[in-house]
């Protein structure tokens, strides 16, 4: 008879060294140290606490930035991870956005509608059809790349910005738009008032578990195979075909699971915000989620969780400059107002992270980290 | 039987120009198996054209590119790679911002086999290979010495090792052929000497034939098995090295021409 040796299935770890791993298992694992699994883990309770925290308004405003994180992690897929410039995502945005409000939207109503309201039918749905229209469009967008994929994408949003306003029957039509999808889980409503929850309650807490889904997709994918391929082609493309890497495929497996995550973002923040017109789906809808993934940390799933955060938060914030700044309007028809400092601080933030941390907030958290784990010497 | 007898790659009379400029002029070579087949010649001389021909990157105008009996003409390179084929580059053409052990599972992309819903779920399949593969890329480490270097990323790591990274990254492929295009350039004795180390211990331990482009001399005539010099595209003597070495025609495209009376 044969005897194997067995490797331990869950080897020691040595106190005071998380680095240090005693098997290939460890090594691979999402959280490899004690002090990630504990930090997320902290990160998520709160998460989940915060419903019972903070009032209604805020937890809408959250929900909505997890929406937006949700299409975040889909253009850092393509942009931060595969390194194709794609400022199309706005695109992808509506594309699904109308997917689902027409497969919720009343059978009967002015707009096209077939009364699926269920989220477990429409978002997938959403993803389903924005990642196929990103196939269909990968062909043109594969042949190309830096400057001149971005030029490209960009005309996508032009091109998709007259069909959503001229296609009236599905939109409503240019500054008449139409309703977002119900939100609805096998007849338990997500986004009305019930007993026990309150309506924002809810929806917090489904795009909080969506969020995490979501997250935890991107982070594996990031660090399989398919993810190595993505980062291998944005690192030395001409390397990457001698790996065996089959380029074009390649290109298109990112443009469509980014748009899977675009579509899908696209359905869940106009169900939440609940109203919306063609004219949402513009540039710089685009551009704003590339200052999420720029800020926040391109390549990095928690990087731009934080990026997304922090953009999505920041109209709240400059709604309370005008009470402090005083020559700053509030109201959109004066000059200096608001909503022009929004544009321009997202412009202002691109360039200062590009110019000063081009890692992002991510590449800020891990200096903090390394003068910690090196304290107290500076290196 | 057949198998050690067949030739692994081989050229026969390729032509390749750019425009009016001819950079490959009827070249042939035949890589047996097993064999450090080395190609040299001054600088412009078209090696590395030679190699993008045999990569697939050039498509040559004229003649047969046959790689372990198969005509590879106007196949895509990642196909020729698929089949077996790895290089190296003059230039180090690593993923800067991966680490060691990711740019050695890179070179493992063709053997590791679950697709993109696997991956977003990780559990079972995508993680049982990732593991399996991890290992096999120990081994690589083990063999080039790269223990120190696993988790940095390539971009920030010496040259010399660059280098030797870029080397492992082509062996975990497990290849039936290896290009090696200036292996040693840049490097100091030291680190030429380990790396001609390696290659013999390539040829030796793992049995892959290789084709290597090489400036240094000194390291081209000790280790090479057979030796074709091109010059301006043009081959101009293949044999072992000391036939080579003492061919008229190697020595005037190297030292000139001798002025006779």
């Amino acid at each position: 008879m044969t005897t194997t040796i067995q490797t331990p299935r869950r080897s020691r770890r040595l106190p005071g060294r998380p680095a240090f791993f005693g098997s290939y298992e460890q090594e691979i694992a999402l959280f490899n140290t004690r002090p990630k699994q504990i930090w997320v883990g902290v990160i998520i309770l709160v998460a989940f606490g915060l419903p019972f925290l903070l009032t209604d308004p805020t937890l809408e405003t959250l929900a909505i930035a997890f929406g937006f994180a949700i299409g975040a992690l889909g253009l850092n897929i393509i942009t931060g991870l595969a390194g194709q410039v794609s400022l199309g995502h706005a695109f992808f945005l509506g594309v699904g956005a109308y997917t689902a409000a027409a497969l919720s939207g009343d059978p009967e109503g002015r707009t096209i509608g077939f009364g699926i309201t269920n989220i477990a039918i429409w978002l997938p749905a959403a993803g389903l059809v924005a990642a196929l229209t990103g196939v269909v469009i990968a062909p043109i967008a594969t042949r190309l790349r830096g400057l001149y994929l971005a030029i490209v994408t960009l005309g996508l949003v032009f091109i998709g910005q007259h069909i959503f306003e001229e296609w009236s029957d599905l939109t409503g039509g240019a500054g008449v738009g139409r309703e977002g999808a119900r939100m609805e889980f096998f007849g338990l409503e997500l986004t009305r008032t019930g007993e026990i929850l309150s309506g924002d309650q809810k929806a917090y807490l489904t795009l909080l578990v969506l969020l995490l889904v979501f997250a935890l997709a991107a982070r594996n994918l990031a660090r399989s195979r398919v993810g190595r391929s993505f980062a291998a082609v944005r690192d030395r493309d001409m390397a990457a075909e001698m790996m065996a890497i089959n380029l074009p495929r390649t290109k298109t497996v990112a443009f469509a699971i980014s748009s899977f995550y675009a579509g899908c973002s696209g359905a869940l923040i106009y169900s939440l915000i609940g109203f919306f017109e063609p004219s949402s789906f513009n540039l710089l809808l685009s551009v704003q989620f590339i200052a999420m993934v720029l800020i926040g940390g391109a390549g990095t799933v928690s990087g731009t969780l934080m990026g997304a955060l922090f953009i999505s938060m920041l109209p709240t914030l400059t709604r309370q400059l005008p009470d402090y700044l005083t020559f700053i309007s509030g109201s959109p028809t004066d000059i200096p107002n608001i909503f022009q400092l929004q544009e321009v601080l997202y412009g202002l933030l691109i360039v200062g992270f590009l110019l000063f941390e081009p890692r992002g907030l991510f590449g800020i958290w891990i200096r903090i980290r390394n003068y910690w784990k090196s304290w107290p010497f500076s290196y | 039987m057949s198998d050690r007898d067949q030739p692994v790659l081989r050229l026969e009379d390729v032509h390749l120009s750019f425009g009016a400029v001819k950079a490959i002029n009827g070249v042939g070579l035949e890589v047996r198996p097993g064999e450090l087949f080395a190609v040299i010649g001054p600088n412009g001389a078209g090696k590395t054209s030679l190699f993008n021909v045999m990569s697939g990157v050039y498509r040559p105008q004229q003649g047969r590119v046959e790689f372990l009996g198969q005509d590879l003409r106007g196949m895509r390179p990642h196909r020729i790679a698929g089949m077996g084929m790895a290089r190296t580059f003059q230039n180090i053409a690593l993923f800067e911002h991966l680490t060691v052990i990711d740019n050695l599972m890179l070179g493992r992309h063709q053997h590791i086999t679950y697709g993109s819903l696997a991956a977003v779920v990780w559990r079972g399949r995508a993680r049982r290979q990732e593991l399996e593969h991890r290992r096999v890329v120990e081994e690589i480490v083990d063999f080039l010495e790269l223990e120190q270097w696993r988790a940095m990323p390539v971009g920030l790591l010496p040259y010399g090792v660059q280098k030797r990274v870029e080397l492992g990254r082509a062996l975990a492929m497990e290849p039936k052929l290896l290009l090696l295009d200036e292996p040693v350039a840049g490097m100091n004795l030291e680190e030429t000497e380990d790396t001609a180390r390696y290659i013999l211990d390539i040829r030796d331990e793992l049995d892959i034939p290789m084709v290597l482009v090489e400036h240094d001399m000194g390291m081209v005539m000790d280790l090479a098995d057979r030796i074709l010099v091109v010059d301006f595209g043009e081959p101009i003597a293949t044999g072992t090295p000391d036939e080579v070495q003492r061919h008229p025609d190697v020595l005037r495209a190297y030292l000139g021409e001798e002025l006779s009376s």
